[in-house]
């Protein structure tokens, strides 16, 4: 169906509001909406409600004004990204001894994202290990580590340098575990921070969701809250197949109040982020936020969008993405990947197979150009889609 | 007046080295620590404090010597360590006249070299050894012929390679991990995987451990702590530096053994592992085997230097070239190897030289690039089993009659294992989607679904003998 990439165009009407809203990205002081799902008490498989009970305004640390509500008598404690990640690691490092950590820089530094720090000092130098820097042959040790019983979590510095750890992933990881007969498995966790923003140039900000994506054998999740990081971090981790979870650079250092409680999250599940009944937004990691600061819009506009964080890029939680469709009818897929060959391009060949005759409209797409991403500040924004274009597409899908 | 200049400055020279000499040496640049734990020592001496800039360390006060050029001889604390200074410039050659030479104990007629050989191998072991190579070579014939014959799709075989195969099989614990390339099926062999499993997995029947997913020369056994054969090259090295950490944490008695081929060794992830395993202090022995082909590509093609055994000392790790087709010279090789790395925690190195007489696989035809001769002379005067036959029959351990019935005896065995993998059944269909995952996925329960589903529809273009 050629209509369905359809490029959006956004009106004149928005010019204001777009020049504002994108003065405000550029900064970085942006307060988000976060919709806490709550009754997410026990382990194992769960089912995050429909409707969540509050509503957590600042998920920045960089806003001044915090609001007096979100301080002390609520259950939970708060914390960064990455620190959940961190104390996602660390919880199951010490559940299971066989838990380890293997990349560049993640010892006695701490990782280049802090999400490893104080883990060397706890566990020791061996079992948060420092790397030479080869990719391929740390992932490949990784591999060998884990047929052999130990639990490794590879980091890789930036997701891009897995690139150089693609033959590993692809041809050892993803098939040992099937071409050895079921005798040997793999239940590694690959993560590392990809994705665009910070301004650091075509190779440090790739999007490997679009590559990995067809490797058969492991599972990528990708997470956008501290609540789900530290839930999909111990998911991963508890996980038997090789689970690759994608964190992103620009996300690190959103704060959140989780439960103190233990919880871990399905791997296989989509969350819902704002239930709506005109069209249904699929999305994930960073571009959740632009979804909500869109829907704000929207609202205003007297438009009820339905947002799904979709969170299991492989494979999709069609359940819910379905029940969704079979609701509003429409949907649009909000990625960072680049238009050719990315999650979106896959995710709407899966809809358009299983809910067809569901839809009312053809399935909008809004990705990233199939560009390098630029350096520059201003051009490295128009290579990731904003919220007015969200707006606009959303007009366009609802006429 | 230029002399005069020169002299002072040497005076001054003298005078500033003698001032700096009395003064206290700087602290260590690193910190180690006395504990017990040896990877705890060796990983606090890799953290160490920056350098203050511009303070030079002088050695202890003994090399303050007073003659001219011994003042001139300092060394300099670098990251890393002291390095000594040389006013004559020097680049290391790129290798030696003469090469490294090759550790070996029988000559090429199979005569101890020796007069007071090494004892390991006493007549059982020897016996075993033997059969289990003369097990190999027929089974890669028959095989070989299989496969010629259609009744299966690919093979590669280890002619000429069988002492490196099974003597360095023998000399490892059941404990040790194995990961090799795809020219070691002696090593399984003799680690216990039978004729009948070959064949299994060979012809993809139901009771391979395959499940008939791989190709026939990717077998593995978890039981007999052989890793799964996986296509591209060298992605077991770094692996192996994996299962070592591994074992390293689990403090475990036994060490890890990787064979690859001197083809492997330009891919990058030989030397990333070699690099790792000993930073690490891993307890790997490297096996490469040396055979000079890498399909049509000579060593000339695949590197300058000398050969394998030179680089070891690049990445800090003791090497050792070993003569491939003497089974006591690679017997004892491993097995010292295998006991320094288990003891004193380091990789090791094993250049094994040895020539591939056959092919590189059925679809290969060496002939196309090298002559007949040089392969019937490898084949005939350096035949590894030829060699040791005339030993342990020098020894009074075997006969011409027993070497006779021996061959007769794995012949038949090899054809019955391989007729009787073919009568097999198939794999069902359900093994097409299973193990993919550690349960089934829904997308994949639905594709097995619609397959089933196309299969009823069309039975007659689906094959008959694959179980549904």
């Amino acid at each position: 169906m050629a209509s369905i990439y359809q490029p959006v165009r956004a009106t004149t009407t928005l010019t204001s509001s777009t020049l504002s809203s994108r003065r405000s990205l550029t900064e970085r002081k942006v307060s988000f909406v976060v919709l806490r799902s709550g009754g997410v008490k026990d382990s194992g498989l769960k089912r995050i409600c429909c409707r969540g009970d509050q509503f957590v305004t600042n998920a920045v640390a960089a806003k001044a004004d915090t609001p007096a509500e979100s301080t002390a008598s609520k259950p939970g404690h708060e914390l960064l990204l990455f620190e959940a990640l961190r104390e996602g690691l660390e919880e199951e490092m010490e559940r299971d001894a066989r838990v380890c950590v293997i990349g560049e820089d993640v010892g006695h530094y701490g990782g280049s994202y802090k999400v490893t720090k104080g883990l060397a000092d706890k566990y020791g130098d061996l079992r948060v290990l420092d790397t030479p820097i080869a990719e391929n042959s740390f992932t490949g040790m990784g591999i060998g580590a884990a047929m052999t019983g130990l639990r490794p979590i590879i980091e890789g510095m930036n997701m891009g340098f897995l690139l150089l750890a693609f033959n590993q992933i692809s041809n050892n990881c993803g098939m040992l575990h099937y071409t050895s007969g079921g005798q040997f498995k793999i239940p590694v966790v690959i993560r590392g921070p990809g994705g665009v923003g910070r301004q650091l140039g075509a190779e440090h900000s790739q999007r490997l969701e679009s590559y990995f994506q067809s490797i058969p054998g492991i599972q990528m999740v990708a997470c956008s809250t501290p609540y789900n990081a530290k839930g999909l971090m111990k998911a991963a981790i508890r996980s038997d197949n090789p689970v690759i979870l994608f964190e992103h650079v620009l996300l690190y250092n959103l704060k959140e109040r989780i439960p103190d409680e233990e919880y871990v999250l399905s791997l296989e599940e989509a969350e819902m982020v704002r239930p709506g009944e005109h069209v249904t937004i699929l999305t994930y990691s960073r571009m959740r936020y632009h979804v909500m600061q869109a829907a704000k819009t929207l609202v205003n506009k007297g438009y009820d969008p339905e947002v799904i964080d979709i969170r299991s890029l492989k494979p999709f939680d069609l359940y819910t993405i379905g029940n969704s469709i079979k609701k509003t009818h429409r949907v649009l897929i909000v990625e960072e990947c680049m238009r050719t060959g990315g999650i979106g391009a896959s995710l709407t060949a899966a809809i358009t197979e299983n809910f067809n005759d569901y839809l009312d409209a053809p399935i909008m797409c809004l990705s990233s150009q199939d560009v390098p991403t630029p350096y520059a500040g201003t051009l490295e924004e128009w290579t990731v889609v904003q919220p007015p274009q969200i707006v606009a597409a959303v007009e366009q899908l609802c006429q | 007046m230029s002399i005069w200049l020169i002299r002072s400055r040497r005076n001054c020279g003298n005078l500033l080295k003698t001032l700096i000499c009395n003064s206290p040496t700087g602290n260590g640049r690193y910190e180690y620590s006395i504990s017990g734990n040896p990877s705890a020592s060796l990983f606090m001496a890799r953290r160490y404090k920056s350098m203050e800039a511009e303070k030079e360390l002088f050695s202890s006060k003994d090399d303050c010597k007073t003659s001219f050029e011994e003042n001139h001889v300092h060394r300099l604390e670098y990251p890393g360590g002291k390095i000594a200074f040389t006013s004559e410039m020097n680049f290391l050659p790129g290798s030696y006249e003469e090469r490294v030479k090759c550790y070996r104990l029988l000559d090429q007629d199979g005569y101890p070299i020796l007069s007071n050989m090494p004892e390991h191998v006493g007549k059982e072991l020897a016996l075993k050894i033997y059969v289990n190579m003369v097990t190999l070579q027929t089974m890669d014939t028959l095989f070989y012929e299989a496969q010629r014959q259609g009744r299966f799709s690919f093979y590669m075989s280890s002619f000429g390679e069988e002492a490196i195969n099974i003597a360095s099989a023998a000399s490892l614990s059941p404990d040790d991990h194995i990961l090799a390339q795809y020219r070691e099926q002696g090593v399984l062999l003799w680690r216990g995987f039978t004729l009948q499993e070959f064949a299994n997995h060979f012809m993809g029947n139901k009771i391979g451990h395959g499940k008939g997913r791989n190709m026939p020369i990717h077998y593995g056994s978890k039981k007999l702590k052989y890793f799964t054969i996986s296509a591209p090259l060298a992605t077991q090295l770094p692996q192996a530096v994996g299962v070592a950490y591994s074992l390293k944490n689990d403090k475990k008695d036994a060490c890890v053994v990787t064979y690859f081929g001197e083809g492997s060794t330009s891919e990058g992830d030989f030397h990333a592992s070699m690099n790792f395993s000993a930073v690490l202090d891993a307890p790997i022995v490297f096996i490469c085997r040396n055979n000079g082909w890498a399909i049509s590509t000579p060593v000339t093609d695949q590197f300058r230097g000398d050969g394998i055994v030179v680089k070891g000392q690049a990445y800090g790790i003791q090497s050792i070239r070993v003569d491939g087709n003497d089974v006591l010279a690679v017997y004892n090789a491993v097995r010292s190897a295998r006991e320094i790395a288990i003891k004193e925690q380091r990789p090791i190195l094993i250049e094994a030289m040895t020539y591939r007489v056959g092919h590189h696989s059925t679809s290969d035809d060496s002939t196309k690039y090298r002559t007949k001769d040089e392969i019937n002379h490898w084949r005939t005067v350096h035949s590894p089993i030829t060699r040791f036959r005339k030993w342990i029959e020098r020894n009074g351990w075997w006969t011409q009659n027993e070497d006779s019935e021996l061959h007769i005896d794995v012949h038949k065995q090899v054809k019955n294992a391989i007729d009787e993998a073919e009568r097999e059944e198939k794999p069902a269909l359900k093994d097409m989607f299973t193990d993919v995952y550690e349960e089934l996925p829904s997308n994949l329960i639905e594709q097995e679904r619609s397959l089933r589903e196309m299969i009823h529809r069309h039975p007659k273009e689906f094959p008959t003998n694959v179980p549904l």
